[in-house]
C-alpha cells in the first residue's frame, strides 16, 4: 500500500459538505476518509474499540454499585487527605485531574508547532506532556499505596461494599497504564522530532518507512483520548 | 492566522487552545467544587453529568480536531458510543432486578 497522503486540497474542496458529503464519501467506492490519512483513521478506530473497554468497566462498575445491599464507600472522604491540619476532599484526585488537563494542553500546542515545523519548540513541548504524564503515574501510585495500607483489597475493604475495590484498582489500573503507555509513545516520537527525522525523510527502525509530521497529531490523538477517559472517570467514579 | 484543515496539517491560532485549556480548568474547579460544598441528590448529578460533558465535547471537537474533521468520520467515531447508553439501560434495569431479588431474599436472612 502506498504511504499516501491524504487527498489533495483540491479534491477535498470539490467535495459537498455537510450530510450530503456522508452520503458521497461512504459510497465512493474508494477510500471513506477523504480528509484524514490511514495513521490517523486507524488510530481513531482503535481509540474508537478503546471506548468500549473502558466502557464496559466503567458500566460494570455501575451495576456492582446499583445492585448492592452493602452501602458504597463515600469517596469524598476515602480520597481526602490531610494537609496542614485540615481535611481537604478529593484533593489528590483534583490534582491529579490539573496535571492531566494541563498536559493536554501543552500536547494541543505541540500538535500546533509540528503542523508549523517547529522542530524544537514540538519536541520540548511533548516532554513537557510526558513529565505531566509522569507525574500523574506517580501521584497514582502514590494514591494506590495509600488505599493499599489502609485495607483495600479487590475483595474487601473497611468502608462499606467490598465490590468498591475490585472497581477502583481495574479502572484507575487501566487507565493509569494507558498514561505510562502514552508517556512511552510521548518519548520515542519526541526524540523523532528532536532528531529532525521527519525533515530528513529519514526511515523508521521498525516500519522502514518514512515518517510524517502528522504522527504528532496521531500522538496527541492518544493523548487527549487518556485525558477524556479520566474526565468519566473522574465524574463517575470519584465525584458520583 | 485562518482556521483551515488542510491536508498539510490542523492550523488554528494558539489562542484558541489557550482558550478551551482554561475552560477545561473553570470546568474542572467547577465539579471539584459540587464535590467540596457537598451538593446532594438531583442538582449534584446533574451539575457532574453537566461539567463532564462540557468537558469531554471541548477535548474532543477542539483538542482531537473533530470539529474540524470530514462528516464521514466524524459519525464512523462518535455514532457507536452513543450505541452504548442502550447497553448502560439494559444493565441499569438488570441491577434494579438483581437489587429486588436481595432486598427480597437475603435482608436479614
Amino acid at each position: 500500500m502506498p504511504d499516501t497522503a491524504p487527498a489533495d486540497a483540491q479534491d477535498t474542496m470539490m467535495q459537498p459538505g455537510g450530510w450530503r458529503s456522508l452520503v458521497a464519501d461512504w459510497s465512493s467506492d474508494q477510500r471513506a476518509f477523504k480528509s484524514a490519512s490511514w495513521g490517523k483513521a486507524m488510530m481513531w478506530i482503535f481509540l474508537l474499540s478503546d471506548t468500549f473497554i473502558f466502557s464496559c468497566f466503567l458500566i460494570s462498575y455501575m451495576t456492582v454499585r446499583m445492585s448492592t445491599v452493602v452501602p458504597w464507600p463515600n469517596p469524598s472522604e476515602v480520597f481526602a487527605l490531610e494537609i496542614g491540619g485540615t481535611s481537604l476532599p478529593l484533593i489528590l484526585i483534583a490534582i491529579m485531574t490539573f496535571v492531566l488537563i494541563s498536559s493536554s494542553g501543552t500536547m494541543a500546542m505541540a500538535v500546533n508547532f509540528a503542523y508549523r515545523r517547529d522542530r524544537v519548540r514540538t519536541a520540548l513541548l511533548m516532554l513537557v506532556t510526558a513529565a505531566f504524564g509522569a507525574a500523574f503515574v506517580g501521584m497514582q501510585a502514590f494514591e494506590w499505596t495509600k488505599l493499599i495500607h489502609e485495607g483495600v483489597r479487590p475483595w474487601e475493604n473497611p468502608w462499606g461494599a467490598p465490590q468498591f475495590g475490585s472497581a477502583f484498582f481495574m479502572i484507575t489500573g487501566f487507565h493509569g497504564t494507558h498514561v505510562t503507555i502514552g508517556v512511552i509513545f510521548l518519548l520515542i516520537i519526541a526524540r523523532k522530532v528532536w532528531r529532525g527525522d521527519f525533515d530528513q525523510q529519514r526511515k523508521g527502525f521498525f516500519t522502514s518507512r518514512k515518517g510524517r509530521w502528522e504522527i504528532v497529531e496521531i500522538t496527541g490523538l492518544y493523548w487527549h483520548f487518556v485525558d477524556l477517559v479520566w474526565v468519566f472517570i473522574f465524574a463517575l467514579f470519584y465525584l458520583w | 492566522m485562518a482556521h483551515a484543515a488542510t491536508p498539510e496539517g490542523q492550523q488554528h491560532p494558539i489562542r484558541l487552545y489557550l482558550m478551551v485549556w482554561g475552560s477545561l480548568f473553570i470546568l474542572s474547579a467547577c465539579s471539584y467544587l459540587v464535590d467540596y460544598f457537598q451538593l446532594q441528590g438531583m442538582l449534584r448529578w446533574m451539575l457532574i453529568l453537566l461539567f463532564m460533558a462540557l468537558k469531554a465535547g471541548l477535548i474532543i471537537a477542539v483538542f482531537m480536531h473533530m470539529a474540524w474533521e470530514r462528516v464521514a468520520l466524524a459519525y464512523a467515531i462518535l455514532l457507536p458510543p452513543l450505541v452504548v447508553l442502550v447497553f448502560v439501560g439494559i444493565m441499569a434495569f438488570e441491577a434494579d432486578y438483581t437489587l429486588f431479588t436481595r432486598e427480597a431474599f437475603f435482608r436479614g436472612g
